[in-house]
């Protein structure tokens, strides 16, 4: 099967799941970006511009091997050091935070801007999403965690979006049962992949394979049943009642995550899933997503990764959530809030100082004031305008086009 | 009824539907009409928050993880070849069971870089790698034992129910890979916004599939 090599008539196509924006989608989508930042900014999340490119080492933070396979990689002709097209701008964020900034204080950042996946992330997932997001550096407990859940869903609601889940789980739970299990790397891998896909067939054969012992074995398979509602976390108390201490701080930290959430959000819907263990080696506490109905994937994902700053020589606690804008723009379109682009008042061309200040005046209230130039003054509608200037005694009026 | 309400099951005619529409039956889910006989893609059910549709084998994965389907039936086989971890298998049917397996001629196993013909590529490729072996891979898209005996390949890998087809064609099972039996999956998206409808259909069919056994 040998990949045909596109003619000269084929030299428009753009590679597989790489989009770009149209008019008046393009215009959407700025307008939307303007409104989310607009949100973060009044929330106190300050704006940082990271580059698309930087030393790989330094975007490949942490064991995070799934990024190292989303990073187009290339050779610096100046340094002959590896460069990475950033993926993902959090690591970004965190070495900002971490090296470049230096406060003691919590620090919240906010970013958006295109990445760049080797593969798509989803079926019509985009190997250039327009990710945005907001970090939160300094503050170690579930109060910046809540921030930052409740900062995620005020994007959604930003765009428009009137119904959204939240679902939340803990990658501690597991990773607490595991080391009391005595799991070494690979049957930790192994079983992590399986509760991943909630394959309880798969859990209770490896748990059997690698001999664990009753009590945490029946708590680690217990996990993949550990979703639903808030009396999720009630079974939890009961049914992992023998786990180490990390676990119960787990489900002391999702309790008063969910209080805090209901009280703020109550029409937010919670769901927990303690089997959770999204961006796994990456995350070290709560880890959340978006949901929203008629939607098939997350459409904001995040959590706590405290370790991540250590490598820039400064260990600091974080929590963060990031979206595709792309996604966010769908989910306003189906909200209705999107916003239509207005119609243009069509000018035809003269040199007429009378004309010219007419047009300024009209483009100082808001109008948008398009020329008509010569040969074009019959295409007004085709260019979007529906009125025109129309020279009447000695002044210009608006006409409508009809 | 809006989508959103809408629980939607993917299916695959032959030995899953046949196997699966007892076990939809005792959770109390039963077509509108024969799915083996009905030329449409989309059945309505006894129920009607819930419709099956019948799609291929191998694309009940895709179908389910992006949101397609809410739930769906497939394969172990599949569901390795598919891999990744974008869906749920929260539930082991214990129908359509059968053996992933090397086939060929005895002695081919040990061949130093052997051809392999198979519609599992990734299960193959995975297979050999974990085991210190390179294999040639052959993608075919059917009659895998014909294969070794024109010489375009010297081992097959292929799912084995008894293995007369094998040894009609003078071929054996050589190594198992693994034991296949078809799983309940769920959308991700699904099982966090639908719970509520989704877990209990999983408990019934849980209920079925003890009874069953």
């Amino acid at each position: 099967m040998t990949e045909s090599i596109p003619t000269r008539g084929e030299r428009w196509m753009l590679p597989d799941a790489v989009d770009e924006l149209l008019p008046p989608r393009a215009m959407a989508l700025e307008r939307l970006r303007q409104r989310v930042l607009g949100c973060y900014e009044r929330w106190g999340y300050e704006l940082v511009m990271p580059p698309a490119i930087e030393y790989l080492d330094s975007l490949l933070t942490g064991a995070a091997h799934d990024l190292d396979l989303q990073t187009f990689k290339l050779t610096d002709q100046l340094s002959g050091r590896m460069m990475g097209v950033r993926a993902d701008i959090t690591p970004q964020a965190a070495r900002i935070d971490a090296h470049q900034l230096r406060r003691e204080c919590p620090v919240r950042l906010c970013y958006s801007g295109t990445v760049l996946q080797t593969r798509p992330d989803g079926l019509t997932g985009s190997r250039n999403p327009l990710q945005v997001g907001a970090e939160l550096y300094g503050h170690a407990g579930v109060e910046s965690d809540i921030e930052v859940i409740a900062l995620m869903v005020e994007t959604l609601r930003t765009a428009g979006v009137a119904s959204v889940h939240v679902d939340l789980g803990h990658v501690g739970i597991f990773r607490g049962l595991a080391r009391q299990a005595g799991l070494d790397e690979a049957a930790e891998t192994a079983l992590w992949d399986a509760l991943q896909r909630k394959a309880v067939a798969d859990v209770d054969a490896l748990l059997r394979e690698y001999s664990v012992p009753a009590p945490v074995a029946g708590m680690l398979a217990a996990l993949p049943e550990l979703t639903g509602g808030v009396e999720v976390l009630d079974h939890a108390n009961e049914r992992l009642a023998e786990a180490s201490e990390t676990v119960h701080d787990a489900l002391r930290r999702l309790w008063s995550i969910a209080g805090a959430l209901e009280r703020w959000l109550p029409s937010v819907a919670l769901h927990f899933d303690l089997g959770e263990l999204r961006g796994y080696r990456y995350h070290t506490g709560v880890v959340f997503a978006a949901l929203v109905p008629g939607f098939s994937q997350e459409v904001a994902r995040g959590g706590r990764y405290d370790e991540i700053g250590a490598v820039f020589g400064r260990p600091r606690p974080a929590t963060g959530f990031s979206a595709d804008l792309r996604n966010v723009l769908a989910l306003a379109d189906e909200a209705g809030a999107t916003g239509v682009v207005p119609a243009a008042i069509g000018a035809p061309w003269t040199d007429s100082t009378a004309l010219f200040e007419r047009i300024d005046a009209l483009r100082a209230a808001g109008e948008r004031v398009v020329w008509l130039l010569p040969g074009h003054e019959h295409e007004a509608a085709e260019m979007g305008c529906d009125r025109v200037l129309v020279h009447k005694g000695d002044g210009w009026v608006v006409e409508s086009l009809d | 009824m809006h989508d959103q309400d809408m629980l939607t099951i993917a299916l695959s005619k032959g030995r899953i539907l046949e196997e699966t529409l007892p076990l939809l039956a005792a959770a109390g889910i039963e077509p509108a009409e024969d799915p083996e006989a009905s030329r449409r893609l989309v059945l309505p059910t006894n129920d009607p928050a819930v419709r099956l549709v019948v799609v291929r084998a191998t694309d009940v994965p895709t179908y389910v993880e992006y949101g397609g389907a809410d739930l769906g039936v497939a394969g172990k086989d599949v569901l390795l070849e598919y891999g990744g971890q974008g869906l749920y298998e929260p539930l082991d049917l214990g129908i359509a069971r059968c053996r992933l397996m090397v086939a060929g001629r005895p002695g081919n196993e040990a061949l130093r870089r052997p051809r392999v013909a198979t519609k599992f590529v990734n299960i193959t490729r995975r297979y050999f790698a974990d085991r210190g072996r390179q294999a040639e891979l052959i993608k075919l898209y059917g009659s895998m034992e014909l294969a070794p005996l024109v010489g375009l390949a010297d081992l097959i890998v292929d799912l084995v129910d008894t293995g007369n087809t094998l040894r009609a064609n003078g071929l054996e099972p050589l190594e198992p890979i693994a034991d296949i039996s078809s799983r309940l999956v769920v959308n991700k998206a699904s099982m966090k916004m639908k719970y509520r409808r989704i877990r209990p259909l999983i408990e019934d069919l849980r209920r079925a599939v003890t009874t069953a056994a």
